[in-house]
């Protein structure tokens, strides 16, 4: 009788979990900017901001992955300085969790963008006429006018980072304890003989993932929605 | 004190004004679409101006000569705007404090004081969603007033109000102005609001400034008192109340004689504000006997003049109070009216709305 994962797969259900969280936690204060730069601010170069968010979701993921090797490569045009710091992507999870980022940064934006053309901008001016400040104005009014949208696209980012695959396997490989996600770990598992069985078993824990995640994101966005303004 | 001088064009409309709002309730009156609400957002800071200075209190606001812009959150100016626009996502209460928290330590405005003249205590854990307009309305009032302005901007906040809660809003208007003695720049088109309301008026059509002084004068001035419209035409008298009777009216005291109408709410003591529609005065030579008005004044024509039709509008010296009438060019011939000549001016007691009627506290 073997065990119903083996210690590896548990694993890679381990670093899935770990480089999803990071990938969307470092993002996400990176989207709200982007995304409220690209509803609100007018400014030269907004729609090239605007293609270069989305190209991950227009390219192939495998090309995204390359681009990140020759980017964030120990000899890449950024890698090779962030190695002189100690700051290494190739190989490591660290890296895993960049390219989840990266594949994830689009859905994210586009959720919390919605949220922000949304918010009425004669409430912040009435923000402004009681004394706030811009940081103020943002922080007090603006913010939590589009947490929702905020929490919507968290929870697609991090569903989007619990599957990605092509950009992951391309720039960190798929090394077992150290790259080896659970995309990867089903992937891994279907190219040993008689691996269908444990592929079924790792398919049932990323589907139940999504679908409390999925859950979790309804959930929240029915009580923030509730808490704004009783729209729900 | 505030001083404005502004030029400012854009599409459909080009604005060049000059006026002062001195303390007190200053009324911009005009049409929609004749530059009031730009004049306001330029006050407030919303609108960079193409060329202004203005100045509030001797403090430099806007001047563009010498490239300085004071941005909104700096001024100290509290704007109510026409739709209440309370923040969502905060009860009534949180509402109130978030003026508060951006006000000058030290001398805070007291919130259970604004609440308490507000009437707010009732909605305090409410969200803003399940208000009435005249509710939300006096929320973004008390949100306004605990900010601490020097100044209080009011764009046209009772226009999406049903008359009921019109009424409801301006006695807290009044209670501002003669309790709080809050200066504010109040925008309308209404002549009702104006005279109840302002002290200063300044009358706008299509961007300039077509007249300006203290309201008592404007609104009798029969030169001016057609731009409210010959139906909304009406100076104010102010009164004191004197005693209820037992038949349902009220005695009043006004600078020309006794007046009385249909119970007034307010003790005797209190001052209050009439405003007499032109169109409800009647004019005699003589006293009238077995008239059934029951308010006869002695006055004095001061000035009047004749319209394109068949109407006519006489201003009259009553005591003091200058009373506007709205009669025909006929009468004004029949009687011979001409400035001098003395008059019996008659006003039903029950033509006097009470809505016409308001409080007014000032010394």
């Amino acid at each position: 009788m073997t065990a119903w994962l083996t210690p590896d797969q548990w694993q890679a259900v381990a670093l899935s979990l770990r480089v999803s969280l990071w990938a969307v936690a470092v993002s996400l204060p990176l989207g709200v900017l982007v995304a409220h730069a690209l509803a609100r601010w007018q400014f030269p170069g907004r729609q090239l901001l605007n293609g270069l968010v989305h190209l991950p979701l227009i390219l192939p993921p495998v090309v995204t992955g390359y681009l990140l090797l020759l980017t964030f490569g120990r000899k890449g045009a950024i890698g090779q300085y962030l190695d002189m710091i100690g700051v290494v992507f190739a190989f490591r999870w660290t890296g895993a969790a960049l390219a989840a980022g990266v594949m994830a940064f689009p859905l994210m934006v586009r959720a919390i963008r919605l949220a922000s053309e949304a918010v009425d901008p004669k409430l912040e001016q009435a923000a402004s006429t009681l004394g706030a400040s811009k940081p103020w104005v943002f922080l007090t009014v603006t913010l939590p006018l589009i947490l929702p949208g905020i929490v919507v696209g968290a929870i697609l980012a991090f569903a989007k980072a619990m599957g990605e695959f092509g950009a992951t396997i391309t720039f960190v490989s798929n090394i077992p304890g150290q790259t080896q996600t659970l995309p990867s770990a089903i992937y891994a598992t279907l190219q040993v003989p008689d691996g269908d069985a444990q592929a079924l078993r790792l398919v049932m824990v990323s589907f139940t993932i999504a679908m409390v995640a999925l859950v979790l994101c309804e959930w929240l966005g029915r009580v923030v929605a509730r808490k704004i303004g009783g729209r729900a | 004190m505030l001083s404005v001088t502004i030029t400012h064009a854009f599409p459909g409309l080009s604005l060049k004004a000059q006026f002062d709002a001195p303390n007190g309730v200053t009324a911009l009156f005009g049409r929609s679409g004749s530059g009031k609400t730009t004049l306001v957002n330029a006050v407030a800071g919303l609108l960079r101006p193409d060329h202004a200075r203005i100045t509030l209190e001797g403090d430099v606001l806007v001047d563009t000569a010498a490239n300085i812009f004071v941005p909104p959150h700096r001024r100290r100016i509290g704007y109510v705007f026409q739709e209440a626009r309370l923040f969502p996502h905060l009860t009534v209460q949180q509402n109130l404090r978030y003026g508060r928290f951006f006000a000058p330590r030290g001398n805070r405005a007291d919130f259970d004081q604004i609440v308490d003249l507000l009437g707010l205590a009732p909605l305090l854990a409410r969200r803003p969603i399940g208000l009435s307009g005249g509710e939300k309305q006096r929320v973004a009032l008390g949100r306004a007033i605990l900010s601490q302005p020097r100044l209080l901007l009011l764009d046209e906040p009772l226009a999406a109000l049903d008359e009921p809660r019109k009424a409801e809003i301006l006695p807290y208007l009044e209670r501002l102005r003669d309790d709080l003695r809050l200066p504010m720049l109040y925008v309308s088109h209404s002549a009702a609001e104006v005279a109840r309301l302002a002290t200063t008026l300044v009358l706008i059509d299509a961007g300039r400034v077509t007249a300006a002084g203290p309201a008592a004068d404007l609104l009798s001035d029969p030169n001016i008192a057609p731009e409210f419209g010959v139906r909304e035409a009406g100076a104010i008298l102010t009164a004191k109340v004197i005693a209820h009777e037992a038949d349902g009216l009220t005695r009043l005291d006004c600078a020309a004689g006794p007046l009385w109408l249909p119970r007034v709410d307010l003790p005797p003591g209190a001052r209050l504000r009439l405003r007499i529609l032109a169109q409800d005065v009647m004019l005699a030579l003589h006293r009238p006997d077995a008239i059934s008005a029951l308010n006869i004044l002695p006055a004095t024509v001061k000035d009047l003049r004749l319209g394109d039709g068949a109407g006519a509008m006489v201003q009259l010296d009553a005591g003091g109070d200058l009373v506007l009438a709205r009669v025909t060019r006929r009468s004004v011939e029949n009687l011979r009216l001409a400035p001098g000549v003395a008059v019996h001016l008659v006003l039903k007691a029950v033509s006097v709305a009470p809505q016409s009627i308001g409080g007014e506290n000032q010394p």
